[in-house]
């Protein structure tokens, strides 16, 4: 297996419909840490969900490339596109299959599936292919969720 | 749906279906049936899922296979394609 750096240089964030809105606090979370420790982060999803942080972050401050989910990939099957991490957020079925293709298409990759929503233990077992797993019911509040997510990634806990 | 939605589909499961309720519908109501993995190209998209992917085969000449969309879960959908369908035949693996 390839070593995977401790930050990587690349990250792809995959995510899934905008239904809950924890997932959107916590891609911003999630993109911001990346980012200020120097990672170059696509953030790639459906036209709404992408909207939803375009409108909330007028001047990137948390955002920095996007791509439409179907986009993205078709690049990285193509291999116009990689990276050292893929972070997948899931509060469905599809999203897993997502989770599951990026998988398939980046095997040496570190691969971290945030599974939350209102009943996210059944989501989370049909997992059933190599990848680190956060798992925590997450609908609306955020916070806990992003105590482990902080935890898996090493981030220091932020009190705000 | 992309290019696919803009071809003449029938929705054999709708809206809601799981990709396992899929992947067993096509093993168990079709005679012929393949396998592909994610990013397979069908009707010119890549295909989403866990692998493998089942793609069915009807009358020789109709495909059908799952179709995923991030808000909508995992369609069930039959084209006939008979183009498609020799390329499938030449380039997926068969069930045993």
């Amino acid at each position: 297996m390839t070593e995977i750096p401790a930050t990587p240089e690349k990250a792809i964030i995959v995510l899934g419909c905008p239904e809950a809105p924890a997932q959107q606090a916590l891609a911003f979370h999630v993109a911001y840490n990346l980012k200020k420790r120097g990672t170059n982060v696509l953030i790639a999803g459906n036209p709404s969900v992408l909207n939803l942080l375009k409108v909330s972050d007028p001047e990137k401050h948390y955002i920095t490339d996007t791509m439409v989910l179907e986009k993205c990939i078709a690049e990285v099957v193509e291999k116009k596109k990689d990276c050292d991490l893929c972070v997948v957020f899931a509060h469905n079925d599809a999203a897993i299959a997502y989770a599951a293709t990026m998988r398939h298409l980046l095997p040496e990759r570190r691969l971290v599936v945030i599974v939350f929503g209102k009943d996210p233990g059944p989501l989370a077992d049909e997992i059933n292919f190599p990848c680190e797993k956060i798992v925590d019911k997450a609908v609306h509040n955020p916070m806990q969720l992003k105590a482990k997510i902080n935890e898996v990634f090493g981030w220091a806990v932020s009190r705000t | 749906m992309g290019c696919i939605e803009n071809l003449k589909y029938e929705m054999i499961l709708p809206l809601g279906a799981s990709f396992k309720e899929c992947r067993e519908y096509a093993e168990k109501n079709f005679k012929e049936v393949w396998y592909v993995d994610p990013g397979y190209k069908l009707f010119d998209e890549y295909i989403i899922g866990l692998p493998p992917i089942a793609l069915g085969i009807e009358d020789g000449k109709k495909i059908i296979f799952p179709y995923t969309k991030p808000c909508h879960g995992t369609y069930l959908l039959r084209i006939e394609d008979l183009d498609e369908v020799e390329r499938v035949r030449k380039t997926a693996r068969k069930k045993k």
